[in-house]
């Protein structure tokens, strides 16, 4: 059994894969570790000749992606998952990415999955609120991927609010965008984000209107807005009363429809 | 009157139109000095209890209109509370949300004030001062109007991302009972006009060129299903014909809901929402299925199945086509299984090269197997001939208990996997 210590990133993971795939190293015989901060295991890198390194550089495009995207995944199996597919693309199988249902390659694009989703959502759900201050105004929001996708979906926030100063703290880490450049801190309470904004108000207002009580599907809205979202949308607390009243409204409406018609 | 109030008004006034969503944009940004961007797929930033995606800020310019569409809740006729926005208080709002990241952009709709043209211009305006003056690069549609000269409609799409006219029924003669004022010719030929402006802007897209793109989105429509007794039949055949000649991207059913106020001569119920959802499904089957609208319906059978999806639907009257192998048959073949959406005959068609394809790896991508079953075959599973007169099969295969159905074929109809 090898323990291989890993810095827990998609770079980290490739390192330390390369190195073991060089070395000749089965997936089963390694022992994935996170170690938060730690150098990953450059020296098998280094010990491993260097036309290993080369042949193992050279891996389906599909997979890179897929992989670089799976790593940002919350389940600790991942690094061994990958480890696997590589080994398998290495070893008889070089057409394995185009086997969607094998075993490993559909974990693979589960935890693609999951990750894209994730990134979907933060984009989906992110609430900036603004903050007044000497420079001007700040927009600040708070959020909670389930998966380490900050790196990921901040490029999108710094495209689309690019003329704007913003920040977006989670638990893990904070991005920040001042303008001009896009920078990472570590994690944030949540208590260190502001708690509302004028505007929301207004935003109430418009979520209120534009929902048709003649048409409940509750069910169809909470498989595309998970309850876990609800706590960071100002929009939320309005969702059970106007649940709540819609029966009633409808019915009003047609009691006055009906009410206004002459008897047939 | 203040802001939220005609906020409040202006917005539900809106919400009957289901064409709502903000794709088709491809990458474009407002860069240092501006605002926003637009992804090839937009983006739903909230969902109503009623499972609608809020995507856009969905309002009207005005609900004073002077038309009197019998199913609208602006027309003349109705007495529902009135209100218009400055336009400069409509750019402030959506500028305002936009940075929240509450919004995609703007949709942007009204009722007819005074005459069309003036009408239009007003919206024109809107769009106008987001672009030019604030720099916004969020997505914007714009809602025409057909009676409109061919110049404003023109301009419209010089600012907007996608455009759309609403064709409200399926024929000129539920137009001519319920909306006295609407012409299908009109609407369809300013679709017609639009085509070709999109078609001309698209070939002058040349690198060097600075011209801004007309309405890149394309355009949409919609049609409401259930407020008269048109069939399914007549509503597939009118919406394939939209799809085949000014090449719409979109066509949206909207099942007609009663509405505050509303006109004598329109039904007291609301159209079940599963038959919405029914024709959203047998849209997808036209547009990615290979499927003609002739063959969804039968003149026995004129209006969907509502407990059963299309496509099942149509393998069932025709069993001498099943059972099909998937280690064999073409892309096409495939594409008509029952269950077998388009993400999953692709994966089936890159992995059969290299693997054998049986029931396990199905289960795997979530193919639904008891619609799918008793029309495949796999190297573990060979159906028993498909008996035409084995009357039961549907009765195995339809889904029990309409709740469970209804969400499944809002899935469905959303990600067009069927
Ligand atoms: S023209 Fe439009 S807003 Fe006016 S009544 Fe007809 S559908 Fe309603």
């Amino acid at each position: 059994m090898r323990r291989t210590s890993i810095e827990p990133t998609f770079q980290g993971w490739r390192e330390a894969a390369r190195g073991l795939l060089a070395a000749g190293v089965e997936p089963r015989d390694v022992l994935w570790d996170e170690a938060e901060g730690e150098q990953p295991g450059l020296d098998l890198v280094d010990d491993a000749p260097a036309a290993a390194v080369q042949a193992t550089a050279r891996v389906p495009r599909a997979f890179m992606a897929l992989a670089e995207a799976a790593a940002c995944h919350s389940d600790a199996e991942r690094w061994a998952i990958l480890y696997r597919v590589l080994w398998r693309l290495k070893h008889g199988e070089p057409r394995l990415m185009e086997v969607a249902m094998d075993p490993d390659v559909h974990r693979m694009l589960a935890m693609e999955k999951a990750v894209r989703r994730d990134v979907h959502k933060t984009k989906a759900f992110v609430r900036f609120r603004a903050v007044e201050g000497e420079e001007g105004t700040h927009y600040v929001a708070w959020f909670e991927p389930e998966h380490h996708t900050l790196e990921r979906t901040a490029p999108f926030f710094a495209e689309r609010f690019a003329s704007m100063r913003w920040s977006i703290l989670t638990p893990r880490r904070c991005a920040h965008w001042d303008g001009s450049a896009l920078w990472f801190s570590e994690g944030v309470p949540r208590s260190a984000a502001p708690s509302a904004d004028a505007l929301e108000d207004l935003w109430r207002t418009y979520y209120a209107s534009i929902f048709n009580p003649a048409r409940m599907k509750p069910r169809a809205m909470k498989s595309e807005m998970p309850l876990k979202y609800w706590r960071n949308l100002p929009e939320a607390e309005l969702i059970q009363p106007l649940m709540r009243d819609a029966p009633a409204r409808v019915r009003r409406m047609i009691e006055e429809q009906s009410k206004a018609r002459p008897p047939e | 009157m203040e802001v939220a109030a005609k906020l409040s008004i202006l917005a539900d006034a809106a919400k009957y139109d289901a064409s709502c969503s903000s794709s088709g944009a491809k990458g474009r940004r407002g860069g240092a000095k501006g605002l926003g961007s637009t992804e090839g797929t937009g983006i739903c930033h909230s969902y109503t209890p009623d499972g609608r995606c809020v995507s856009l800020l969905k309002v009207l310019l005005t609900n004073y209109c002077i038309y009197d569409c019998q199913y609208c809740i602006n027309r003349r006729s109705s007495d529902v509370r009135r209100a218009r926005f400055k336009v400069d208080e409509l750019v402030a709002l959506v500028l305002d949300f936009y940075r929240r990241n509450y919004i995609e952009g703007l949709f942007l709709s009204s009722g007819i004030i005074r005459t069309p043209d003036y009408t239009m211009e007003q919206l024109i305006a809107v769009a106008k001062t987001l672009r030019r003056e604030h720099g916004f690069a969020g997505y914007i549609h714009l809602k025409t109007i057909p009676d409109a000269s061919p110049e404003l409609l023109d301009e419209a799409g010089r600012w907007a991302d996608r455009l759309s006219i609403n064709v409200e029924l399926p024929t000129q003669e539920n137009l001519d009972r319920l909306a006295p004022e609407k012409q299908l010719v009109q609407i369809t030929g300013a679709m017609g006009r639009m085509k070709e402006r999109i078609a001309e802007a698209k070939a002058d897209a040349a690198p060097r060129r600075t011209l801004p793109r007309f309405a890149p989105a394309g355009q949409s429509t919609q049609m409401i299903v259930g407020a008269t007794e048109a069939t399914d039949t007549t509503i597939l055949h009118t919406a394939s014909e939209l799809y085949r000649g000014p090449e719409l991207r979109r066509v949206y059913y909207s099942g007609f809901s009663p509405i505050p106020d509303a006109a004598a001569g329109l039904p007291l119920i609301a159209t079940p929402l599963v038959r919405e959802h029914r024709l959203y499904q047998a849209d997808w089957l036209m547009r990615f299925y290979g499927f003609e609208a002739r063959e969804l319906t039968t003149p026995k059978a004129p209006n969907l199945d509502l407990g059963l999806d299309p496509k099942t639907s149509w393998a069932l009257r025709n069993r001498e086509r099943f059972p099909v192998d998937l280690n064999l048959a073409d892309r096409e073949e495939l594409l008509r299984i029952p269950g077998l959406g388009t993400r999953n005959v692709k994966r089936i068609l890159a992995a059969r090269r290299w693997h054998r394809i049986r029931l396990a790896d199905l289960a795997r991508m979530r193919v639904p197997l008891k619609r799918a079953l008793p029309f495949i075959i796999t190297d573990d599973h060979r159906p028993r001939l498909l008996n035409p007169d084995a009357l039961d099969l549907r009765d195995r295969i339809a889904p029990k208990g309409s709740q469970t159905d209804l969400f499944e074929t809002a899935f469905a109809a959303l990600h067009g996997e069927l």
